[in-house]
């Protein structure tokens, strides 16, 4: 076989698969969004944020990421940090730490519904400890507030193992004779932290960011199972147009609008946190 | 004058083994945090269906097997279980075989367009692509592809692929070229010795990132409920049954989705850094 063709064979189903299955629906869905019976029209849009839940739905998908995000990236520093430091018992830290990867936002939803719930655990333990008399509804149609603490909990509960594993392997290439050598200068632990482990972890935290906000606008299933209907965000709201107002032109839109928020939020973090090439480890 | 110096020693001595504590208590913490909400989960998996909406609620599970037998025998459960099987495995086949090939073309070639291909595996990640689902409902309902399990399995692909490529890449990375460059010289043919030096070594990772494409298809919601009606799976099935369906049966259901989950999670600890460390560099 020839040398030089056969790396473009190995390459070829994947691409055609992505080219399929990536490239044309991102087409098609941009083209859904501002056409309507084939004809170029601006009114998904207009249908799309003249309704009125539309300022609420980008309010809450928008507030959520923003109270979510930073908190998720505090505590996978704190993980991150345990982890690296611990001598015994590392690795069962880091799968216990990971779990959360593996479960779906669904499941998420459904773990933290069991506490939330009226008849829930989290009742029973204010019950028990005499803070209430009678069980508390948390999650009834009039409670947003607590509708949204409990899907901000379920959220940082579920995704800070994304952000944990990328910054775990992101402080394994730090070279440790930087931190020894800060140590003998008379650097504390938290010093070493903010002068080196941060600077020098920028390209992890970049990464870990971005994934982190992209899937932070992509929230639903968490925000099914705890709210219903009571906290529209903007995936369910795709959701909605496509199934129960039977609006396909309208659900792309909507679909647009997620995907070019997210794009956004991207370029906006390459950006902020972009990394000189002379400065890579 | 050696107690002097005796002093601070000691001082950093009792400082350091404060800090040890604080490191343990912190990890203990944090593995509670990610341990309780699952166990309560489970609690209500295992108690029966008259125990799951009673309040006060018991912290432990009465081994009860009642909601667990309603949820199988539950009309449609059984069946959404045995499609999200069929998806996930078509899944794990297709990002295997799409991805496989990818990664080892990756590691082992330089060639025009690799940066290209890349970049295209990258830019996957900066989208939420469950939205293209969207569009391919109606690519799917012209090629007669609309709920079907392969169907489904297709996007999912798009989702779990280019984590096949990834750490497919980083493993055969991994292996010494010379191995394979060895066996060139005593014989073998390029696929030989593909066949015979390299997979034997490659296989438990590749065996873990199918396990990962398995994961994620098992886990996803929202193209799962946007694309199937009669077969849906059972995330599909869940999701849409939040509104009517009994605490009992969202429980059980949950567990159902959690346990598996937690099996696969323990299956790949050791790639997981591959999988989610290599996007910047």
């Amino acid at each position: 076989m020839n040398g030089k063709a056969l790396p473009y064979l190995l390459l070829m189903p994947a691409t055609l698969f992505l080219c399929v299955f990536f490239l044309y629906p991102f087409a098609l869905v941009a083209f859904e969004a501002v056409t309507r019976d084939g004809a170029f029209t601006l009114d998904n849009f207009r249908t799309m944020a003249g309704s009125w839940k539309f300022p609420v739905t980008v309010s809450n998908t928008l507030l959520l990421a923003a109270i979510v995000v930073p908190i998720q990236l505090a505590m996978a520093l704190l993980m991150a940090s345990v982890v690296s430091r611990l001598e015994t018992g590392r690795s069962v830290a880091l799968y216990i730490f990971a779990i959360p990867l593996g479960i779906s936002d669904l499941a998420a939803g459904l773990i933290w519904l069991a506490i939330f719930d009226q008849s829930g655990f989290l009742n029973t333990l204010l019950s028990t400890l005499g803070i209430v008399d009678r069980p508390i509804m948390f999650l009834g149609y009039q409670d947003k507030l607590t509708i949204f603490v409990a899907v901000a909990l379920a959220e940082i509960w579920r995704a800070t193992a994304i952000m944990m594993v990328i910054l775990v392997a992101g402080m394994g290439l730090i070279p440790k004779e930087y931190c020894e050598a800060a140590e003998v200068f008379g650097a504390g632990p938290w010093k070493r932290f903010i002068r080196i482990t941060l600077p020098l972890l920028r390209p992890s935290l970049q990464t870990a960011i971005i994934l982190r906000v992209i899937l932070a606008f992509e929230v639903f299933a968490v925000v099914a199972a705890l709210g219903g209907t009571n906290l529209p965000v903007l995936m369910g709201e795709t959701y909605n147009w496509q199934f129960t107002l039977q609006d396909r032109n309208v659900a792309a839109a909507s679909a647009l609008l997620i995907l070019a928020i997210s794009i956004g939020f991207t370029l906006f973090f390459l950006r902020v946190l972009r990394v000189p090439k002379e400065a890579r480890i | 004058m050696s107690v002097a110096a005796e002093a601070p020693v000691a001082v950093a001595a009792d400082a350091r083994r404060a800090g040890d504590w604080l490191l343990v208590a912190t990890a203990v913490l944090l593995c509670v945090w990610v341990l309780l909400p699952i166990y309560l989960l489970i609690v209500n998996a295992l108690s029966s269906p008259d125990q799951v909406t009673a309040f006060p609620k018991r912290f432990f599970p009465s081994f009860d097997v009642g909601s667990l037998s309603f949820f199988i025998n539950f009309a449609g459960v059984a069946r959404a279980l045995w499609n999200s099987v069929l998806v996930a495995t078509l899944t794990m086949i297709l990002s295997i075989g799409f991805g496989a090939p990818a990664g080892y073309a990756l590691s082992r070639f330089d060639f025009p367009g690799k940066g290209t291909f890349r970049f295209l595996v990258l830019m996957t990640r900066a989208f939420p692509l469950p939205l293209l689902a969207l569009p391919l409902a109606v690519m799917f309902i012209r090629t007669g592809l609309d709920d079907t399990a392969i169907g489904l399995a297709l996007v999912h692909t798009t989702l779990a692929l280019p984590f096949a490529v990834l750490i497919t890449f980083s493993l055969f990375s991994g292996i010494p070229v010379e191995l394979e460059e060895a066996a060139w010289t005593l014989g073998c043919t390029r696929w030989q010795a593909f066949r015979k030096v390299i997979l034997p070594l490659a296989l438990p990772g590749v065996a873990a990132s199918a396990v990962f494409a398995f994961t994620i298809s098992w886990n996803e919601v929202f193209a799962a409920a946007v694309l199937t009606i009669e077969n849906r799976t059972l995330t599909a099935f869940l999701l849409q049954s939040l509104g009517e369906s009994p605490l009992y049966l969202k429980f059980a259901g949950g567990a159902a989705l959690v346990v598996p989950a937690l099996i696969f999670i323990f299956a790949v600890r050791k790639y997981l850094f591959a999988m989610w460390g290599i996007a910047n560099r």
